[in-house]
């Protein structure tokens, strides 16, 4: 609870200078209409005027939140204009990738522990592939899947999916590896088989590194699935969103799908937040 | 068929020379382990190419390697062009003002609990976000030019940047600041010989994670809009026209310039941090 207060006190502050932003940028359009119709105005005039242009240069925060209002629960579910329709399009194809990056990304960490040339050869190109730009082959993944007759949801889910796999890999091969040499031992004295080591000991030590991975993945998946909206031609989702918001100007739209876009984010990771709370309490391993 | 039947054989070659080469001796050397990684690469690359050519997948899904490289060589004035608007105007700027931004930040709000534990929160909430979202907006204000894929690559590295340098300021221990104490040190001489070295891990690992993120920050800023240069803008383009080897000759830059930097980041890493247990153990 004492980060309440001063989380509370710096969203203020934020939302101040977001403000004052507001009004420093879009004044100048002001000023420039008033000029050409020869008006005069007062700094008060300016300030209002600022606080509601069509197309801002910089939407003001009530701006953002009555558009946000009004596509999400102002519309209908299935009009087009709603952005819990295209936010369901973007969750869709994010949940489908992480759940295919998260199955093979642990498929792979576990070949990558049990057999040591699996994990000389492919181990040094997982942790390289890091740093790489993947995203920037998005566009490219969406033109070859829809030439090859794959579209919708698929493609996006590939990238997402693509884009969770690594960080899965990495985390679960450190949390397979994390059991003590005392516990293995233990396993050996027991006379375990390989399986055995790997259900009863590998896969449960290897729980922390996974949720931490996930929560990574998770948001990875979601950014994948994004930017594999924005090729031309899509038209829904909110990757869409912001790019035909950016076409025809529309500055407000932009920002609600920002918004919305980041309203997922956060509930995407405190919902594998929460379930990392419950499978990690069950365990015995709470922190 | 010839070019199938050789790439399958070449891979059951390899397979078994990786399984012998990781369970003999060698995998113990440095040397070893590099041939066993360097294997993998070239089974990647020989079934690649077998298979485009074994069964005669049209270049517009998927060229070989051989093609690509041909593009990569043919085309390098148009690729140096393109690294430059790019990785050196957008992305490398962009990362330089942002850590520089993110660092200060961090040592400036180190001063105060309050700050710390209001701006934290909100630190470790924003680096999760699909802060890319913003570049349309940021494209709209700075123009397309490089300068708004730079203004990109500040807003995404800023954050994580900016939660590990607050993280390794707070790294130092009570015994250390104590010592510095009773050496009647200043905060600028605590800060400057005890607490700006202790964060330095911490620090390298933020710019580790940001030098990916400006890459990326600043390739898909040019999907937004760009002059006619650019490896968002080429990508894109050449991805309309069907031209998929110039893509892969630009992917392998963006490959080659991401490894290239964080390899970079990771040598000075070593340089300056040679007394942390992580890197001493390397030897």
């Amino acid at each position: 609870m004492r980060h309440v207060i001063p989380v509370l006190v710096v969203v203020a502050a934020l939302l101040t200078v977001w403000y004052a932003g507001a009004v420093w940028m879009n004044s100048a359009w002001t000023l420039d209409q008033a000029a050409r119709e020869g008006r005069e105005l007062t700094v008060i005039d300016i300030v209002n005027d600022t606080m509601m242009q069509e197309r801002p240069k910089l939407p003001a925060p009530h701006q953002v939140g009555t558009e946000l209002w009004k596509t999400v629960v102002g519309t209908r579910v299935s009009s087009k204009r709603s952005l819990v329709w295209h936010g369901w399009i973007t969750l869709s194809a994010t949940a489908v990738g992480f759940a295919i990056g998260t199955g093979a990304g642990m498929a792979l960490a576990a070949g990558i522990v049990h057999s040591r040339a699996m994990d000389l050869s492919v181990m040094p190109w997982a942790v390289a592939s890091q740093t790489i730009p993947i995203l920037a082959i998005a566009p490219m993944v969406i033109v070859v899947l829809a030439s090859v007759g794959v579209t919708g949801l698929l493609p996006k889910a590939v990238i997402a999916g693509w884009l969770s796999f690594f960080p899965v890999v990495v985390g679960m091969v450190k949390g397979l590896r994390a059991p003590d040499p005392i516990q293995m031992d233990q396993m050996k004295t027991w006379n375990a088989s390989r399986a055995q080591v790997f259900w009863k000991l590998r896969l449960p030590a290897s729980m922390p590194y996974l949720f931490a991975s996930l929560k990574v993945s998770v948001a990875a998946a979601l950014v994948g699935t994004i930017v594999g909206e924005l090729p031309a031609g899509a038209t829904s989702g909110l990757g869409a969103r912001l790019l035909s918001g950016s076409y025809y100007g529309q500055t407000v739209q932009i920002w609600a799908a920002l918004f919305a876009a980041a309203i997922l984010a956060a509930a995407l990771v405190a919902i594998v937040a929460l379930i990392e709370r419950i499978v990690l309490g069950r365990m015995g391993m709470a922190r | 068929m010839i070019w199938l039947l050789a790439a399958l054989i070449f891979w059951a070659g390899a397979t078994w020379a990786a399984v012998r080469l990781a369970n003999g001796p060698a995998a113990a050397t440095k040397a070893g382990r590099l041939a066993v990684a360097a294997l993998f690469g070239a089974v990647i690359l020989v079934l690649w190419e077998g298979i485009v050519r074994g069964l005669a997948v049209s270049p517009v899904i998927l060229p070989p390697p051989s093609a690509i490289a041909l593009r990569f060589a043919g085309a390098l004035p148009t690729l140096w062009g393109d690294f430059v608007q790019t990785i050196l105007k957008g992305a490398l700027s962009g990362w330089a003002i942002g850590c520089t931004a993110a660092v200060l930040t961090a040592i400036a709000i180190d001063r105060s609990d309050f700050l710390k534990r209001g701006l934290l929160p909100v630190g470790n909430f924003m680096a999760a976000l699909p802060i890319v979202g913003i570049a349309p907006i940021l494209v709209m204000w700075f123009g397309f030019d490089w300068q708004s894929k730079a203004a990109v690559v500040v807003v995404m590295v800023f954050f994580p940047v900016l939660v590990n340098m607050v993280a390794g300021l707070a790294a130092t221990d009570r015994m250390q600041r104590d010592l510095m104490a009773t050496y009647s040190a200043s905060y600028a001489q605590a800060l400057w010989t005890l607490r700006l070295p202790a964060a330095l891990p911490f620090l390298f690992n933020g710019l580790k994670i940001a030098s990916t993120l400006a890459l990326i920050g600043a390739i898909v800023a040019e999907f937004f809009g760009s002059p006619t240069r650019g490896m968002g803008f080429r990508i894109s383009t050449e991805v309309g026209r069907l031209g998929l080897d110039m893509v892969w000759a630009e992917i392998w830059v963006a490959a080659l310039a991401g490894s290239g930097f964080y390899g970079l980041l990771a040598l000075v890493e070593r340089r300056l941090t040679f007394w942390h247990p992580a890197q001493r153990a390397r030897g």
